[in-house]
This record gives C-alpha cells, structure tokens and sequence, in this order.
C-alpha cells in the first residue's frame, strides 16, 4: 500500500495543528456555529442525534493492520468501543466528544490516517473495488490511479467549497461495475487502447441522493497523464456553474442533466485545452513511483493446495463458506476472503475494539498485514494462500465474521439510520435485523441466490438502497416511521436505478413485504435465475400485484 | 480607515468597495471598486481615472472582463457568504488564463480558514470581515508548508517540485 513520504507526514501533522486550533477558537466563542460546521465537516465531523459522529478516512478502504489496530484503540479510548464501515469504505465513529477529536486525529496522524474532506462540500474519499490488484478481471490495478487523485483532491484549494458533495470511484473491470462509477459524480474506467495505451473513460453526473441517476460519458479516452488536467476541468465547470441556491439541486448530476452531456465536454474541453500537457501532466516517474507501492506483497510459488479438496469435501460448512465467502485471485495458489460483517443481531458493518484487533491479528498472519473496507460493508483480506483457507475459516467463525452470506439476501447494506443519525427519516437498523431474523435459514438464502437488499434511513442514500436489487427507502410522513420499496437497482454488472414499487409501508408491514416479494420470485424464477434476472424478465407489474392487489 | 492584508503584510486600505446603490450619486473621488454592471455601462471615461477598480459577483466571470483587464491594477472578487467558492475559480482564471499581474482582492465574508486556500489560487489581497483579527488571519497564510497541488504561485504539483 502506499506509505507515506516526510512531507505526507508533514502535511498531517500540520492538519492537525490547524483542527486543533479551530476546535479551540470555536469553544472559546470566536468561530460561529455556521463557521465550525462548514470546517468540521470537512473533518468528517457531525453532530449527530445523540454525540458527534467522526467519520476517518480510509482511502479506496486499504488498512494495514498496525492502522486497524490503532482504530481499534480510538474506538476503546474515545468512544465506545464500536466502528462501522461506510459504503464509502471509510470508518465511522459514533460517539467522540468534540473536544476530543484534535487528540484522535493526532492519534490518527500517527499510523498515517486522518479524516480530511470525508463530509463538507469537497471530493471525498476516492472509492474502488475491494479486490482491486488481485481481481483476475481486472485490466490494471487501480489503486495506484485512486492514490493520485487522492493526492490531487487532498486540500485541493479551488475545490474545498463546491456547491455540493462530490464523489469519485475508479472502475478497472471491464464489463462489470464493482465500483459502481455508473452512480458517481466521477466515475473513472481504465481502458486500453489498440495500442495497449492506458487511458480512461471518463463518466460524470451520476449519484444517488434525491435524485438519483446514472452518469454520462464525458471523456470516451483521456490518455492517462492527463488524468487530473481531465478531473480539473470537469471540476472547475462545476465549481463555476453548479447550482449554488438550493442544496437539492446542486450535485453535479442535476448540472450535467441540465446542460446535457454534449454541452457539459463542450465546457470541459474548453478547460482542458488550456491544462493539457501543463505542469499537472502525469510524468512515468510519478506513476511509476506510486505503483511499485502496490507490488509489495511477495507471493509464494509454492502454496500446497493438495489438502484443500479433501477438506472442501469433507466439510460441508466449509464449502459453503468456500463457495461463498472467497473469490478467484490473480495468483495461482491464493483466494481473497471476505469477512462477512452481517452476522443477524449485529449491526450491518459494525465491528468492535476487540474484534479490530483480532481482525488485525489474522491479517497479519494470513494476509500480509492488509484489511480493506468494502462499499458492502465488509471486510477483506485480499492475499490468503490457498493451504490456509481452513485455519483462517475456523478463526474467522469463531469471531463471528464468517457467516456465509455474501452477496446474498441477508448481506444488507444499511445505513446508521434513525437509531443515530441525525439526517434520517426512519430507523434502519431493526428493519435490518428484523429481515434477517426472518431469512434465518442458511440453506433457503443460499437457493434464493444473490440477492442485494439495500436501506436507507433517507434518501440521503447512505444504505444505496437505489443500487440494490430490493431498495428500502425510510420515509416521514407526519412523523411516523414508512419504508418505500424500490426493485430492480442495480450495483453489480451495471449500475442501475431501482424503480418505485408503490405506495410506502409501515414499519411492521415492512419484512412481510419483502417475504412476499421473495415469495413472487421463487414461484416464478426459470431454473438457476437469480432475483435481479427474474425481475427483468416480468417486470415491476406481477409484483406490485402481489404486494397490492 | 481600515486594515487590508497585501502580499502578507497588514497595510492600510486605500480602496473602497462600492454597492451599485452607493452610487447612484455618482461616482466618488479617491480609489474605488466598482460593480461590473457601473464599469460596463461607463468603461470608456473610467477607463481614464485609473484609480477606479472592478469587483465580481458570484456569477460575474473574469471573461466578462477580459478586454479591460489590462486597464486595471485591481479586481476584487467578491464573497457574500464564505461557503460560496466560484471566487477561488475565478482568481484561478484570473491568474493563469488572463494572466493579469494586478492585485486580485477577496472581500465580504472572508475568514482566516479560507485565507490560505484564497492565497493558493490567486489572492494576494485580504480584507478579513471587520468583526475578526485580522493579525490572527494573516498568520493563517502560514498554515501550510506542503502542497500535493501545483497552484497559481507555483504550478509545480508534488512530482514536480524538486
């Protein structure tokens, strides 16, 4: 992973000093609360229902375990002793004291980590897949790419006061979208040309929120040492003409849409014309640089994988985990793991002190020492030899993370929703545990399939609920609690808004509801069709009679 | 007469910055910054005073005044509210697509936490909300000493810079 130079460091030491002294001057009455909030927010630094809630960086969800073992420690010593992982990969604290937020970032600034621009109107956390390096789809890693728009976007000065939110993720699958760059104010893709150039398409406007859309191409192949000339003008014709009246019509999605795609590249060549080939120019040296950081994990050739069948047809809860939980490496003789953080009666990416550090542990022992964070909100170890999957199985049951439910309907996305966040309309969290109390039987998940069941407790969106193939969208209506129903999202081969089923349900009606949307599709699914595929075939109607009629 | 910050030193405000409604009057003597709405409707006699400055609204361009710059020593851009940032993208313009060598000025609703960024994309010019020190604000461009980003002060980005 990338390991911070003397002037990364620098540069976080410095941030630290400065937070420090606007903490200081708000408490003593010199900074307004309007002031504070526009520089504590982009210190991912909310003021929740109940506490504050501090939201750490985690660039494209890559942790070491010495960083995951540090949040364990900030979460035993400032809060109370739980973490959550975002869908933007990062980490979330729920319950700092503001006064003691200087002292975590110092904390933070320490093992190389900070929580710069992960709220506020700027670019935030630039997100990627979490297999990224080790997916055999992958046409190049992309985590090198997202280093150096973390840097560019990193105190960017022209861009720390945008009309609104702004969001980057960088794709390098073709023909897949695990990082959903279809619903990202940026979407970036790699491509290469005839030629075997790297280069990427270049997608803006898309996003969910309010009003959720997918984004347009922009850029069909911008050569790559162009890269942040090309992110520059996209973002400075936002800047300029973004709307900045009301907050609900500010991303760049409702500006991209207004203008049109055509007319959005016109403004943007325009700004381009002027940057490309200029100082920002990408150099081989630098890219260079920043991508040997990412070909450190020195891989055995001689993983003895002869025991591994045996086991697999031996065991029959370990081959489901296998199946289920662990995917295709790059290198032969290694699988990536995913510890499932969707155990029923926990919270969907909620993780304790303790269990950080165990996780810490058996990244160090199975994993060279490397955690990410997914947009599912799970955990992965990405480098396991193949001679160690049983082991590491049995460790990883007996935390708890090794549920084999990824990707199915159980593995929700979820927001923190009512219970904490201050935003939302509704709670989510026990609408989440209440569905999976309902789906508690492992093998009838495993015969319905994949199935992403996605909830947000606004249409802030948080959850994804409009990406999932099930969206559940927390609603208010004259102070009671109602859920929407969204089918047909999508977050996996394409990115794809879900559609309204209809009028909104009451909290108690809401796990029936989706009961009896499962129950539709098992009766009509043709043999091995999963949800999403069913849905596509007889549309939205056979289910809104059902739930309705 | 108030303080302004120029090229970080605190030094006496020469200039004044004029509401369109503060001259229906008619024009004052003395230095003044003027709307771009005045400047366009009597461009050709104040082009002459040379003592008579611009300053932009957000949503006033710098292109708007791309063929008098090279009259003017001074344009101020104008923020109502910090939180409104097409200023930083305008000085930027300012700077780098029409070169202009002049003073470029932040006024309104500016913050010492803004100062350094202002600085970064064109500002050399400050004048910090009345109501806030303004000795406290100008240490603030000193917050810094690392840039991932080249700027308009030195277009050098991180794998440039020696």
């Amino acid at each position: 992973m990338y390991v911070y130079q003397e002037h990364d460091q620098q540069l976080l030491n410095e941030r630290v000093a400065q937070y420090r002294d606007q903490t200081r001057r708000y408490l003593a009455g010199e900074l307004s609360e309007d002031e504070f909030l526009a520089l504590r927010l982009q210190n991912g630094l909310y003021i929740q229902r109940y506490a504050p809630m501090l939201r750490i960086a985690v660039p494209y969800g890559l942790l070491s375990s010495r960083q995951l073992r540090r949040l364990a420690h900030i979460s035993r010593t400032y809060d109370k002793g739980f973490a959550h992982v975002s869908t933007r990969q990062n980490v979330q604290m729920n319950w700092p004291a503001l006064e003691d937020v200087p002292d975590i970032l110092a904390e933070l600034a320490d093992v190389q980590m900070h929580a710069i621009q992960t709220s506020g109107n700027c670019i935030r956390n630039t997100t990627t897949d979490e297999y990224a390096g080790v997916n055999p789809k992958e046409i190049e890693d992309p985590r090198p790419w997202c280093e150096i728009i973390r840097q560019w976007s990193t105190f960017n000065p022209e861009f720390a006061y945008l009309p609104r939110k702004f969001k980057i993720a960088v794709n390098a699958v073709p023909d897949e979208d695990p990082a959903i760059i279809g619903v990202h104010d940026i979407g970036v893709q790699l491509v290469h040309n005839d030629a075997g150039e790297t280069g990427f398409q270049v997608w803006a406007g898309g996003g969910l929120g309010r009003t959720p859309m997918t984004g347009a191409v922009i850029g069909e192949f911008v050569p790559w040492q162009h890269l942040l000339s090309y992110l520059e003008s996209i973002l400075r014709v936002y800047n300029k003409y973004g709307n900045r009246d009301n907050k609900y019509k500010a991303r760049i999605k409702i500006l991209v849409k207004a203008l049109g795609a055509d007319k959005y590249r016109e403004l943007v060549e325009e700004e381009f014309a002027e940057l490309k080939d200029g100082p920002m120019t990408l150099t081989e040296a630098e890219v260079a640089r920043i991508q040997a950081c990412f070909t450190d994990v020195e891989y055995r050739s001689d993983v003895d994988t002869s025991e591994l069948d045996a086991l697999l047809a031996d065991n029959k809860a370990f081959n489901r985990w296998y199946h289920t939980n662990t995917r295709p490496h790059k290198q032969a003789g290694y699988r990536a793991v995913t510890l499932t953080l969707k155990k029923t009666g926990r919270v969907p990416g909620d993780i304790s002190d303790e269990q950080l550090d165990a996780v810490a542990d058996l990244a160090d022992k199975y994993s060279f020492g490397e955690i990410r964070n997914s947009h599912q909100q799970n955990m992965v170890f990405s480098d396991v030899a193949a001679s160690d999957l049983f082991a590491l199985w049995q460790e990883l049951d007996a935390l708890g993370f090794a549920t084999p439910n990824l990707g199915l309907l159980t593995d929700m996305v979820c927001c923190p929703g009512g219970d904490l966040c201050a935003l939302a309309n509704a709670k989510s969290i026990p609408v989440a545990e209440s569905i999976q109390r309902r789906f508690d039987d492992m093998d009838y998940l495993h015969d319905l399939g994949k199935i992403d069941l996605n909830i947000s407790g606004c249409m802030n969106a948080c959850g994804h609920h409009h990406i999932g193939h099930i969206g559940i969208l927390g609603v208010d209506k004259k102070g009671k609690e109602f859920y929407q129903v969204t089918l047909g999202g999508r977050g996996d081969r394409e990115s794809k808004v879900g559609e309204k089923m209809g009028p909104s349900f009451e909290s108690d009606e809401i796990t029936d509801v989706i009961e009896k949307i499962i129950g539709l599709y098992v009766e009509k699914r043709l043999e091995n069709e999963p949800f999403i595929d069913t849905y596509e075939r007889i549309g939205m109607d056979p289910f809104k009679e059902h739930i309705y009629g | 007469m108030g303080k302004v910050i120029i090229d970080g030193a605190i030094v006496d405000n020469e200039w004044a910055r004029l509401e369109a409604d503060a001259l229906e009057a008619g024009l004052p003597d003395g230095k003044v910054i003027v709307p771009l709405a005045y400047w366009q409707e009597n461009r050709d006699t104040l082009m002459t005073r040379g003592d008579v400055a611009v300053w932009l609204a957000p949503g006033e361009e710098p292109k708007d005044l791309a063929d008098d710059l090279s009259a003017l020593s001074l344009v101020a851009i104008h923020f109502p509210a910090f939180k409104d940032g097409r200023g930083y993208s305008y000085a930027r313009e300012l700077r780098t697509r029409f070169a202009f060598k002049g003073e470029v000025r932040a006024t309104g609703d500016v913050l010492r936490d803004q100062l350094f960024y202002l600085a970064r994309c064109g500002f050399n010019a400050f004048e910090v909300r009345e109501d806030r020190s303004i000795e406290e604000a100008v240490a603030s461009l000193k917050d810094f000493t690392v840039r991932y980003q080249g700027d308009v002060n030195d277009p050098r980005p991180i794998y440039r810079q020696a």
